[in-house]
């Protein structure tokens, strides 16, 4: 590979002294001020969230309005930072409506002072119960409060639309005798 | 309509202007704060500060959200922050000495003033008559002498706080300083010399600087800068230097002294530091403006008496001398404009920059600015 030597050419006495560089930089940051700003006032003004942003974990129900965590606990053992808790319960007795789904959670607990908002519990889940939606703003005054138990994280969560309806399936092809 | 004050006791009145000055300059140098931020933010892209509003102000439609825009009550919650908020001396430092530098900073800051004329009004043979507190011949000479006593209160402090930072930035500001105060003086010698032509009495007063600039005719109604550009641009060039301003503000660079001389201060005692350093930019650019930007008169080769008689207020002293001082505050702010404007565009200087531009460069090139003007007036003035 050739080398090239590159001539590097002596200042001008002009630029020597700064002082040409000094006012075309006086110029630039002159032009600034009347460019408009780009600033957004944060609390009147929202940013766009992207598709795909990783804000607060959720529990979400599915179109039916059931509660799709199964208390399987993929996620608690995934948790890098073990900040979810979850105590395993039975369907109770007295919901027949909910007699073929499997368990649910008896309390599921999010410590958002340690949430990391790394998203594996989504990815693991294989009920699709867990999602990080929108939410980013996320305050509290005590330790306590930071922790997100269950109706507060299917209140943040909402319905999400639903594609395979598991449990439903499941049961109608127990009725079938599970043929296939 | 003002006898009753020029009757007054000649100590009492120098009091009492005193006094007046004193609360335009504080609360200038507090202004100059807010200003300070609202152009870093424009020059950056950003609104500023633009969220305090007193509410019975909020009341009053567009001009209450104008003001609100414009973070003029910023300067105020500011003020009162810095007013009430705990005063922390920390453990290691010398108290006395600790509590002593910021009084002593403020005090030559203020000082100076009384030696700067802010305004002109002619008396009734047509002369005019600076508005100033202490019209003395050394004008010049004593705004130097006072204003280099501030940095014994950045050393002070340094010193003082008992610890690595503010004593390196308390160094850096006084080397700094002394660097670039001979370059400073050596570059205004020449509009001296011009001023004190053979036979007249001598003097280093500024309102004799800027008469020179009312004068008629071509070369005498030109300011000054045109006449001695290199002076004026080396005159500068340490004027920034001198108030530790950007590039040169060695002695408090965050990146790597923390907060400089002022680390260990907090609340009011850092806020004196504050109003000192912009009292020292408001003279500076006062200085700057008298000596070379024609003072009072509002533009090149357009002195005030002209401007006087074209407006029709020649007989009215009162009005001219309003006038005159608007257009002095005027010059001064777009001084400090100019400040702020070059601190977001230069870079800092690295500390061996500093010292070879200030004895390498700046100290030749005003003594060569000095002999090449003293031959030249010599040979004018004969």
């Amino acid at each position: 590979m050739a080398v090239i030597p590159l001539e590097r050419k002596p200042l001008t006495f002009a630029e020597r002294t700064y002082l040409p560089q000094i006012a075309s930089g006086l110029w630039t940051t002159f032009k600034h001020i009347f460019q408009p700003q780009v600033t957004l006032s944060y609390p009147e003004q929202r940013p766009a969230i992207p598709p795909g942003y990783r804000g607060v974990p959720t529990l979400v129900r599915d179109p039916n309005g059931r509660e799709k965590c199964v208390s399987c606990q993929l996620c608690e053992f995934v948790c890098p930072p073990k900040a979810i808790r979850i105590t395993p319960g039975e369907i109770p007795a007295d919901q027949a409506d909910r007699a073929h789904v499997e368990k649910a959670p008896q309390a599921f607990d999010i410590d958002m002072l340690r949430c990391i908002y790394c998203g594996l519990c989504q990815e693991v889940c294989p009920e699709e119960a867990i999602f990080l939606q929108n939410q980013y703003s996320l305050s509290g005054y005590t330790r306590e409060e930071m922790v997100n138990h269950k109706d507060k994280l299917y209140e943040l969560g909402g319905t999400l639309p639903d594609q395979h309806y598991k449990w439903d399936q499941k049961k109608t092809a127990a009725e079938h005798g599970n043929t296939h | 309509m003002f006898d009753f004050f020029f009757q007054l006791h000649p100590v009492i009145q120098g009091l009492a202007k005193g006094l007046a000055v004193i609360m335009v300059i504080f609360p200038l140098a507090g202004a100059c704060s807010l200003a300070e931020r609202k152009v870093s933010a424009w020059m950056q892209g950003r609104p500023g500060p633009n969220r305090a509003i007193v509410p019975w102000i909020a009341w009053i439609p567009f001009l209450g959200v104008f003001l609100q825009k414009l973070g003029v009550f910023h300067l105020m919650s500011d003020g009162g922050k810095l007013l009430f908020k705990e005063e922390p001396v920390p453990g290691h430092v010398n108290k006395f000495y600790f509590i002593l530098a910021p009084a002593l900073a403020i005090m030559p800051a203020f000082t100076t003033v009384a030696v700067v004329p802010f305004g002109a009004y002619f008396d009734a043979a047509g002369a005019a008559i600076p508005l100033v507190l202490a019209n003395v011949d050394i004008g010049l000479l004593a705004v130097f002498a006072v204003s280099s006593l501030g940095i014994y209160s950045l050393i002070l402090a340094g010193w003082a706080s008992n610890s690595k930072y503010p004593f390196l930035g308390s160094i850096r500001a006084s080397a700094q300083l002394i660097s670039y105060e001979l370059a400073m003086t050596m570059s205004v010698i020449p509009v001296f010399l011009w001023i004190n032509a053979p036979g007249q009495p001598g003097t280093m007063s500024l309102a004799k600087a800027v008469e020179f600039q009312s004068l008629p005719g071509f070369w005498g109604g030109s300011w000054f800068i045109v006449l001695m550009p290199i002076s004026a641009l080396i005159f500068l060039i340490s004027l920034f230097a001198e108030t530790n301003r950007h590039p040169f503000d060695m002695a408090e660079s965050e990146s790597d002294l923390v907060g400089g001389f002022h680390t260990e201060y907090g609340a009011f005692k850092w806020s004196l530091f504050f109003v000192a350093e912009y009292s020292h930019m408001i003279i500076g650019s006062g200085v700057f403006v008298l000596l070379f930007l024609g003072g009072w008169n509002p533009l090149p080769w357009v002195p005030l008496s002209t401007a006087a008689q074209l407006l029709g207020i020649t007989g009215l002293p009162l009005v001219v001398g309003v006038l005159s001082i608007v257009i002095f505050l005027a010059k001064v702010v777009a001084m400090i404009f100019f400040f702020m404007w070059v601190r977001w565009t230069v870079p800092r200087f690295r500390y061996d920059q500093i010292m070879k531009l200030g004895w390498q460069k700046l100290l030749p090139l005003s003594i060569a600015n000095l002999l090449f003007y003293a031959i030249a007036i010599a040979v004018i003035q004969k």
